[in-house]
């Protein structure tokens, strides 16, 4: 069911009235809940001048929000990379024939998987110092937090994707000589990673959420220096918080389309998997990798 | 059979790769050959500080710059050491994250409402104190609020896990606490009357009511329920440039200019600086 | 382990965890109203309610949840006036409860629209032919087949819920990771034991619910 309006009838006249009292009646309800926020807003003084003012100063931006938004993409950029090497790796382990690889693997990624990443960035912070004996900078606390967990449920993302390669193809590269790495490397990997690519661009979208975690380490990322930095200059907390979050939203939503274009793209290759086995076509457990962590 | 070695083999580097770029920021950076605080400002006529970057009237990041209290004591000591306030690189720290900075050497020195205590000395060697702060609450002006134990019942607002928010919980366990992980939240909630107090070291509080924004509408209780000396932050080893800093102190004290420092920035809220008292200084961790 | 000893630290563990499990219950619940509602609004014929639903899963999940958390103490509460219970840990309960729901339930919006999707077009339009109106097709035909296929991507969402509730520490509840927090700050010398009980307590909880889970779906899934 790729569209949804097989679910209904092409509307008639009495439809289309109901549909239209139904608009309508949804609309007003929602302008006017609007409306009512916009005014309490409005009386808490939440849209004096003087709270939006910084918003139109160069340095406001120069010196909060963008600094704040180059720390939170090099963060992310840097956790993309990492927990994509991190998902590749413990894939192919946790596909392994060897008990002492396949088992090690798993508990690693189920057990990053289970940890709450405030937890875990907080723990490289503090803890990790004592056992390597040397500090542990907030950045890196916060990308080795983000690779641990997004990478391990991109490695159940690729494992599903390298599952939904009919067994056909690696006998054939077996047929042809190749050794397992070469069938892995060759064959599995790429077609897995293209069938899985949604799925991949919705988690880096999660990834790029979550570095906003980074505050519990005082990681000076957009949150950080757009929220509260921002306010303790100008006492515009609320004010600050409505902009950043705005920042975020186009951000993650750009990434979002770019996810949805390389899904429409996926699906007009012909190289695609069967329709049965892709796994992006939502087979039970197909969707069910992207975690929707803070 | 290959693949899996090589499975193994790369989990191990990326292990590796993750483990060795973590420590790798730091390394020289700190010391340079040369010993300490004062032979770093010597050889390279530069310093890092640390200093807050949400306090205001203390340490403020305010654009490019940095001002407060805390920042011209930085700046005093800097010059001591024959450093130009134009060759300080500072650096903007956290309650979380003074003592990492410190021993990691990515600062030189820190001045961030830092209070001295016997935790801390364990990991880093203290100048100072170069004052008293003590925790107190910031009220509506024209709130009647006249102390801790009126608190009873009341909302109180501080930041999560710090040491005044503690207090409250201990000595005052009928008042309701409201944790927030900065002052800054505090203080709209404080404005709208959702909390009744907010809770910190006087200096910081007073710092918060002379803000542009909110002056005029707050008032510092004045009757601080606890001691607070705030001391200069560097390396635990680093028993010369304690010293050198504490000298330096001594001679701000009496030239006049840890006055200027003060009437500069908190005394603007109209609050006559305090005395340095210079017998209280530490003794850099000798015994 | 001594910290633990401790009568006061080990109160302050567990009422960390049963913080954690009660935003997770009630916010499960929410969520899944509140999801399944976004999701019938995503497939409707009423456009402003298609908007509607497209307009909440884009902005809710594009936003940290910390940032969303923050909303429902600054604005519901705070400048809406707001107050969803009069003891103070109680109402930032609750308004964690709500950041949480408005958050996940986009995520099960888009879950539950998925499992929409496995249906094959053919059954809703057997549906319509032998007359059932867009309810009844959805309530009889395409949801119970949808409920199925969306119980492993649903199991995923709520142990993910589980982990978020954390971050309802960054309005003063004295969840979990605050209780960590805490504890690290006043036991440095026994970070490593702290940590390997709260992520340990995690992992019992939340390991086995993913299992639980990926069996529920194997066994409820529709044979085609």
């Amino acid at each position: 069911m790729s569209t949804s309006n097989v679910l209904y009838d092409h509307p008639g006249p009495r439809a289309r009235i109901r549909n239209a009292v139904l608009s309508v009646v949804f609309g007003v309800g929602l302008v006017a809940l609007l409306w009512w926020i916009y005014r309490k807003f409005d009386e808490a003084g939440q849209w004096e001048a003087n709270l939006w003012k910084p918003f139109t100063e160069a340095k406001t931006w120069t010196q909060f929000i963008v600094p704040g938004l180059q720390q939170t993409l090099l963060a992310a950029g840097t956790g993309m990379v990492l927990s994509l090497a991190f998902g590749i790796v413990f894939a192919v382990g946790r596909l392994s024939d060897h008990r002492w690889i396949r088992v090690p693997s798993g508990a690693v990624v189920e057990f990053f998987r289970a940890v709450p990443l405030l937890l875990m960035i907080f723990f490289i912070f503090y803890g990790v110092p004592f056992l390597i004996q040397r500090p542990v900078s907030a950045f890196w606390s916060v990308v080795i937090g983000l690779t641990l967990y997004n990478g391990s449920v991109l490695t159940e993302a690729f494992r599903a994707g390298i599952r939904s390669i009919p067994g056909g193809q690696s006998e054939a590269a077996y047929a042809v000589g190749m050794r397992k790495a070469q069938v892995m490397r060759l064959i599995l990997i790429p077609q897995a990673a293209r069938a899985m690519l949604p799925v991949i661009v919705s988690q880096l979208v999660v990834l790029l959420k979550d570095t906003a975690l980074g505050y519990i380490v005082a990681f000076p990322e957009l949150l950080q220096r757009g929220v509260n930095d921002l306010a303790a200059n100008y006492g515009n907390v609320v004010a600050a918080a409505m902009v950043v979050a705005a920042i975020y939203i186009v951000i993650n939503t750009l990434l979002t389309l770019l996810a949805n274009w390389l899904d429409g793209r996926a699906r007009r290759r012909a190289f695609r998997v069967s329709k049965q086995a892709a796994p992006s076509s939502n087979q039970v457990g197909g969707p069910a990798v992207v975690e929707p962590q803070g | 059979m290959r693949i899996k070695r090589v499975a193994a083999v790369a989990a191990a580097a990326t292990l590796a790769l993750g483990m060795t770029a973590c420590g790798g920021d730091d390394g020289d950076g700190s010391g340079s050959g040369s010993k300490g605080l004062v032979g770093k400002a010597q050889s390279q006529k530069k310093l890092v500080i640390g200093v807050k970057a949400d306090q205001p009237g203390l340490g403020l990041q305010t654009g490019s710059t940095y001002e407060g209290f805390d920042v011209e004591i930085a700046k005093i000591i800097a010059k001591g050491l024959g450093v130009e306030a134009a060759n300080i690189e500072w650096k903007t720290t956290v309650s979380a994250n003074r003592e990492p900075f410190i021993q990691q050497g990515t600062v030189d020195l820190v001045v961030a409402t830092y209070t001295i205590n016997d935790e801390r000395k364990q990991k880093i060697n203290f100048a100072g104190p170069y004052f008293i702060a003590g925790q107190d609450l910031l009220v509506k002006a024209d709130s009647t609020l006249a102390g801790p134990e009126a608190l009873d019942g009341k909302t109180v607002c501080s930041v999560t896990g710090s040491t005044p928010a503690k207090r409250i919980q201990q000595e005052h366990p009928k008042a309701d606490l409201q944790q927030f992980d900065s002052y800054s939240k505090c203080l709209p909630l404080l404005e709208n009357g959702k909390v009744d107090a907010v809770t910190t070291d006087d200096i910081i509080l007073a710092g918060y009511a002379a803000q542009t924004q909110y002056v005029g509408k707050f008032k510092v209780v004045g009757k601080p329920f606890s001691s607070e000396p705030y001391g200069i932050g560097l390396k635990k080893d680093d028993k010369e440039g304690c010293e050198k800093v504490n000298e330096i102190l001594k001679a701000a004290a009496s030239d006049g200019t840890y006055k200027t420092a003060w009437d500069s920035t908190l005394g603007k809220s109209g609050k006559a600086a305090p005395e340095l008292d210079t017998t209280k200084l530490t003794n850099c961790g000798s015994v | 382990m001594h910290v633990f000893a401790d009568q006061a630290n080990f109160d302050a563990y567990v009422s960390g965890f049963l913080w954690i499990l009660k935003l997770t219950g009630a916010a499960a619940v929410l969520a899944l109203l509140l999801g399944v509602l976004l999701a019938a609004f995503r497939v409707s014929p009423v456009p402003v309610l298609r908007g509607f639903g497209t307009a909440w899963v884009n902005i809710f999940r594009n936003t940290p949840l910390t940032l969303i958390i923050f909303f429902c103490y600054f604005g519901l509460f705070s400048t809406l006036g707001l107050s969803l219970a009069d003891d103070l840990d109680l109402n930032n309960y609750w308004l964690g409860v709500v950041g949480l729901s408005v958050y996940t339930a986009s995520f099960v919006c888009e879950a539950v629209r998925s499992g929409i999707n496995t249906v094959p077009n053919g059954q809703a339009e057997a549906a319509r032919a032998i007359g059932l109106t867009f309810f009844q097709t959805l309530r009889i035909v395409v949801l119970p087949q949808a409920g199925r296929a969306v119980v492993a991507p649903l199991g995923s969402v709520l142990i993910a819920l589980c982990k978020n509730a954390t971050i309802v520490g960054t309005i003063g509840l004295m969840e979990s990771s605050s209780v960590m927090k805490d504890l690290i700050n006043s036991n440095g010398d026994a970070v490593i034991a702290i940590f390997a009980v709260f992520a340990g307590t995690f992992a019992a909880l939340l390991i086995p619910t993913g299992y639980f889970f990926g069996w529920l779906a194997n066994r409820l899934a529709v044979k085609r």
